[in-house]
């Protein structure tokens, strides 16, 4: 989807910084998940800027304008004296600065809601720094006066066809609310508000009329990879597993026809989880996999080397097993809790700070090596002791054990 | 019997090398092209244009030639009906012109420009800056996880300052490398060398903590007096598994490599990369630093330095 952007209520100098702000916005609304890994691009030609947003995995162009949302940005305007509508206007310092600003819903928080409760219904809102700043000067000003809300140089307006300009009663600051107006009113008011904690519209020029939070054009592409880099990957991550299975067989024999099992019925869990989630694989994501798997093999690895060592050592096939379970647990449990930790502090970050595609790694690599934990602990260990008590087996050869004397179970 | 330990200096010096090398190539790349890697158009933004194909072509078609014309760093969307969206380095509309008519002439198709744009990076320098914050936090967190962890042993602070310096030779190492084929072979590093240096980071500390593992065991058994020998015996013991783990992965990775196109191609070579350079770092690398520090013979690190006594 693409949309032009309205700059021209903005300074030259401020343009690329404020575009970069909105750019941060609608990174943030679509990803609140963050796992979808959009792209948010700005094109700019002669002055001129566009917003382009790629949702992967969303065919549904409508459903991608909903996520999308809407880039209004609604002005509050006061009455002067000859009973013109102007902005309201009041001085506010920013970041140490001090600065005229008019209040708009790019200050209101995005939780502004309606309270159905009440005999009537109450439209509550809460401003974020800035905007409470500002919100006291222009109240402790206006009181007694009306506040009329304005989309672009029009007045919002009821369902009766009234402008909708409450009378400020109180002064407000942090949090404040709106009465009298009709549930659809309300709703509606509460709904542009959310959505206008943007800096500047989007939308699209129609003949030098600006239509807001209409895209300039939409389209469903395909993937960045392309259907031939999709289909080679996946030859190339097919040969790839049926090699490693082929190790794993060669070298630890009978677990190793368990860990194949088990590391199957993980592949097919997580590629469920997957869907459930739903995580759109990316590359990112990719990566995550790739790498809880070496994690989940790793798991089987660690267990059978020490199973192999406590045969060597001469015990019994069933306390052998057992026995390398437990052994293999601490390295398993601290290596992997390292590695969730470093999930958990990167999906954290990687949302507080903007920088998405590490969310998508976190996440994916957070499930993969939980799951991995899983499999290897309980359904491989399952496994083999079925296996044992089933009497199958016993041969140690099976276990890639012939280094010693072959001691059979007693 | 393997002597790990013994060979402590050899591990250091080439470590050094390979850190040192990737330093100077840092350098001459910052010099050179005034940044010290390549860095892609997820970077530094470039062109997005759509080339209109009637009769349409084929996606893996409009690739290979786009190869072949010099952009291969291209990235190409189909957007239906012969439309594909084309993600390439900045250049001026004529050149824009210029290659949708050699693309014409080389498919046998017509070629329409329909949208020509100059495009910002989809990663802005800060958001590669806060992956960079989150990774050193991280960092910070799986150090006080390794040292609450390793809390039995005697000073148990160093176990993960050892694990985290590997970790920062891994990544150095890496990305001392993908510096040179910047300069050498016009590498650009993308938005996926960063996940992939993740993974590689992901991996380094895994590799790591198993080693520990069995060092701290073999240490709360008191087998031996000798902090060396035990941590070679260690080594020994895991070796095994070290092998068998980085194997696997590695074939996954391989097969990746050589089959699985070129839009992957550098970021599993980071992949692949960070598995061998992983599992050398936790074996001759982090173990030897938690050695060296028991004994306090520092100079080991140093190459060259004289053998104390």
């Amino acid at each position: 989807m693409v949309y032009q952007a309205d700059v021209s209520d903005i300074k030259p100098e401020n343009k690329d910084e404020i575009m970069r702000g909105v750019k941060g916005v609608i990174e943030r609304r679509i990803n609140a998940l963050g796992v979808t890994e959009s792209t948010v691009e700005i094109q700019k030609q002669e002055g001129e800027y566009n917003i382009v947003i790629q949702i992967p995995g969303i065919a549904d162009i409508e459903k991608a304008k909903e996520m999308v949302g809407l880039f209004t940005v609604l002005e509050f305007r006061e009455q002067d004296e000859a009973g013109n509508w102007t902005p309201a206007i009041g001085m506010v310092t920013v970041n140490g600065e001090e600065k005229e600003l008019f209040l708009s819903s790019r200050y209101f928080k995005e939780n502004t809601y309606v309270d159905v409760q009440t005999a009537r219904p109450l439209l509550l809102f809460e401003m974020d720094e800035t905007g409470a700043q500002l919100f006291k000067q222009i109240s402790t000003r206006l009181i007694g006066k009306h506040l009329a809300i304005f989309l672009g140089d029009e007045p919002l307006r009821g369902e009766d066809g009234h402008i909708i300009a409450p009378e400020v009663r109180a002064v407000i600051e942090d949090r404040g609310q709106i009465e009298g107006l009709s549930l659809v009113d309300a709703q509606d008011l509460s709904r542009v508000l959310n959505a206008g904690r943007i800096d500047v519209p989007l939308g699209r020029w129609v003949e030098g009329e600006f239509e807001p939070s209409v895209p300039l054009y939409e389209r469903t592409v395909d993937a960045t990879l392309g259907q031939d880099s999709i289909r080679k990957s996946i030859m190339a991550a097919v040969i790839g597993i049926v090699l490693l299975a082929v190790f794993m067989l060669a070298y630890y024999r009978l677990p190793g026809l368990v860990a194949c099992l088990s590391l199957g019925i993980y592949g097919v869990v997580l590629l469920a989880i997957f869907k459930l989630v739903p995580v759109t694989l990316t590359l990112p994501g990719l990566a995550g996999f790739i790498l809880s798997l070496g994690m989940a093999v790793d798991a089987n690895v660690l267990i059978f080397e020490r199973t192999k060592e406590e045969l060597r050592g001469e015990r019994s096939l069933g306390a052998a097993v057992e026995a390398g379970f437990n052994r293999a647990w601490t390295a398993i449990r601290d290596s992997n809790v390292t590695t969730f930790i470093a999930c958990i502090v990167l999906f954290w970050l990687g949302g507080e700070l903007g920088a998405l595609m590490v969310r998508g790694f976190a996440l994916t690599l957070f499930i993969g090596v939980a799951l991995s934990m899983f499999t290897a602990i309980v359904i491989t260990r399952t496994f083999l002791r079925l296996i044992i008590g089933s009497g199958v087996g016993k041969n140690l050869a099976a276990y890639g054990v012939t280094s010693v004397p072959t001691k059979r179970e007693t | 019997m393997i002597d790990f330990v013994g060979k402590q200096r050899w591990f250091f010096l080439i470590s050094w090398i390979l850190v040192v090398i990737g330093i100077i190539s840092l350098v001459i790349s910052q010099i050179q092209i005034k940044s010290p890697l390549q860095l892609g158009i997820d970077f530094t933004g470039g062109t997005s244009m759509i080339l209109q194909f009637s009769p349409a072509v084929e996606q893996s078609q409009l690739r290979e030639e786009m190869a072949k014309l010099g952009y291969d760093e291209a990235r190409i969307q189909g957007a239906g009906e012969g439309n594909f969206i084309i993600y390439t380095r900045e250049i001026t509309s004529a050149e824009a012109r210029e290659l949708a008519d050699e693309l014409g002439v080389e498919l046998d198709s017509q070629v329409e420009i329909i949208d020509y744009y100059l495009v910002s990076g989809t990663v802005a320098a800060e958001t590669a800056r806060n992956a960079v914050i989150a990774v050193i936090i991280a960092a910070v967190a799986m150090l006080f996880y390794i040292v609450w962890a390793f809390r039995r042993m005697p000073k148990p602070f160093r176990w993960g300052t050892c694990a985290i310096i590997a970790l920062i030779h891994d990544v150095f190492i890496i990305v001392g490398i993908f510096s040179i084929l910047g300069w050498l072979a016009g590498v650009a590093i993308d938005a996926l060398f960063i996940t992939g240096l993740l993974a590689v980071v992901g991996y380094s500390i895994n590799n790591t903590v198993v080693v520990f593992d069995r060092i701290r065991e073999n240490v709360s058994r008191h087998i031996r007096p000798n902090f060396a020998e035990i941590v070679n015996d260690s080594l020994i013991e895991t070796l095994g598994r070290c092998l068998n783990t980085a194997l696997t992965t590695f074939f996954v990775l391989l097969a990746l490599f050589l089959f699985g196109g070129a839009t992957i191609y550098y970021f599993v070579l980071v992949l692949l990369l960070g598995v061998v350079i992983g599992t050398y770092s936790s074996i001759c690398i982090s173990s030897q630093l938690l050695v060296v520090w028991e004994k306090r013979e520092w100079r080991t690190l140093l190459p060259f330095a004289k053998r104390t006594a």
